[in-house]
């Protein structure tokens, strides 16, 4: 039988392409929140960051394509693996059950999952292909133009997008539950690739929770920089004043305050 | 002391099941979970009930034939213990102990606590030995074995095949039980030859019996009465990986001199 056949076919291959596409997106997720945290420099960082990107199809479409691909491939093994654990015990424990060591995360991979593709499809809407009707702020954030280059402003749109409590609300649920998921899932995929044992076992576990637990800061620090903190609010009154009527008094009021 | 026994009866694999409660005689808190249950049925059958089917044979915890989830755990309430050594003693008067069979497709229901568990040993015939010429018996030592592999292997060694951990695993994968039986044999010189022809066989033959997917829980690590390692599994999931990478061995083309 020819190997990719096997891979599918069996289930510790469909193990394999869970934990590498998970391995791919992990990455991707790691790379996405450094990209993000431009957010702290001056706007002019994301902003250029931004512009590369969406001027460099070379870069991005392979990109897209990649990750497009991976996603669909770790889904579509953890739905047909999922439905293979389900049919393995057709009739469950009619008494109480107990968790018998597996954690929470563990136990809701699934269900963290699905929750986290649901925030990323809107997520895309809101911020790439900016979807003015569910950004909840009242306006198109295509208008958002940067002073002195005149490219998008991403900045600006951060910021009117945080602005918004639900939005921000349903991202930091999203981020925490991608940690767990991460939690479960980063040294899970180490045991489902072979490459761990007594040495390794805690040393990845370890990795584990750190990294996953620094995805969740790294993101969440983004919207409640913005909603908490104000981070970025006179900058984006500037920006906003062009569009949106009510921003122009902001703008006046902080004439010569902001740099 | 006395419990209250609450108990899967089901008279075979077709009909329809259900807990039934009973009161326990008076029990001596050193008999263990399975003399509780001789007892129990001692008094089902003089009272013209049908005693409760349920696996037992060594009863000193070295077979794999005891089974049970009592209370919600496979073997009971004990870490590294099967049902035939967990004693009544473990249980306080009074207590209502609910028990019921393992369940898995895999593992068809025969009747009340009895189920069918020879999907193990077709998997075990599947590829867990080795195949040695017959003959005299070699020379002690004559094949070195580093004692850390024979340690590890035997820890491998020690799954009794009892199913504990696919009772114990939400999707009721058994990758513990042919994780251990893979290493046993993969980390001993003698098990080289078939290491990949091994884990490939077994694997694809508990695929085929139904059983489900590891997903790291860790479940049937915590509830198997020989404390087999998680462990196992990464080794058995890398030597899987070399054996598909690998392929199937080149078929031998004719000639020779037989």
């Amino acid at each position: 039988m020819n190997l990719l056949q096997s891979i599918w076919r069996s289930s510790l291959g469909k193990k394999y392409i869970m934990a590498l596409t998970g391995a791919g997106l992990f990455l991707f997720v790691t790379g996405h929140m450094v990209g993000n945290l431009q957010f702290f420099l001056p706007p002019e960082a994301i902003n250029r960051y931004g512009h590369f990107l969406k001027t460099t199809p070379e870069i991005l479409w392979p990109a897209r394509i990649g990750l497009l691909a991976m996603v669909a491939l770790h889904i579509a093994s953890a739905v047909t693996l999922s439905a293979k654990n389900k049919a393995a015990r057709p009739q469950p424990y009619a008494g109480k059950t107990k968790d018998l060591g597996a954690s929470v995360a563990s136990r809701t991979m699934l269900m963290s999952g699905l929750i986290v593709l649901a925030f990323i499809i809107y997520h895309l809407l809101h911020f790439t292909a900016v979807v003015d009707s569910i950004n909840g702020a009242g306006f198109d954030f295509d208008q958002l133009y940067e002073p002195n280059s005149g490219h998008p402003d991403i900045y600006a749109m951060i910021v009117c997008g945080f602005s918004v409590w639900y939005v921000a609300l349903f991202y930091l649920v999203a981020v925490g539950l991608l940690c767990v998921h991460l939690g479960h899932g980063l040294a899970a995929m180490f045991q489902s690739l072979g490459l761990k044992d007594h040495v390794w076992g805690p040393r990845i576990g370890a990795f584990a929770k750190a990294a996953s637990l620094a995805i969740f800061l790294g993101y969440a620090s983004i919207p409640v920089s913005v909603l908490v903190f104000g981070h970025g609010k006179a900058y984006a009154d500037v920006v906003k004043a062009g569009i949106v009527p009510d921003a122009a008094g902001a703008v006046k009021a902080l004439k010569g305050g902001a740099k | 002391m006395k419990v209250k026994l609450k108990v899967w009866r089901q008279k075979n694999r077709d009909a329809s099941g259900e807990f039934k409660t009973y009161q326990s005689p008076e029990l001596n808190p050193s008999m263990s979970f399975l003399e509780m249950l001789d007892v129990m049925n001692e008094q089902l059958a003089a009272g013209g009930e049908e005693p409760i089917a349920f696996d037992h044979d060594c009863r000193e915890g070295i077979c794999g034939t005891c089974s049970l989830v009592i209370d919600g755990k496979p073997h009971g309430p004990h870490k590294g213990v099967a049902t035939c050594q967990t004693y009544m003693r473990s249980f306080k008067e009074g207590d209502e102990i609910v028990v019921e069979p393992f369940r898995a497709h895999p593992f068809p229901l025969v009747k009340d606590l009895v189920v069918d568990r020879k999907a193990f040993d077709r998997i075990q015939h599947a590829g867990g030995f080795i195949s040695v010429r017959t003959g005299a018996a070699p020379d002690a030592n004559s094949i070195p074995v580093p004692k850390e592999a024979a340690d590890l292997a035997m820890d491998a060694a020690q799954c009794i095949g009892c199913g504990a951990c696919v009772a114990a695993c939400k999707n009721a994968s058994a990758m513990l039980f042919v994780s251990a039986k893979v290493s046993h044999l993969g980390l001993l010189p003698q098990g080289q030859p078939e290491r990949y022809r091994r884990v490939k066989a077994m694997v694809d033959q508990m695929d085929a019996e139904g059983f489900g997917n590891c997903t790291v829980t860790g479940s049937c690590e915590a509830v198997c009465p020989k404390e087999i390692s998680l462990d196992f599994i990464a080794r058995m999931n890398r030597d899987y990986l070399v054996a598909l990478l690998k392929g199937d061995a080149k078929k031998p083309s004719g000639g020779g001199a037989g």
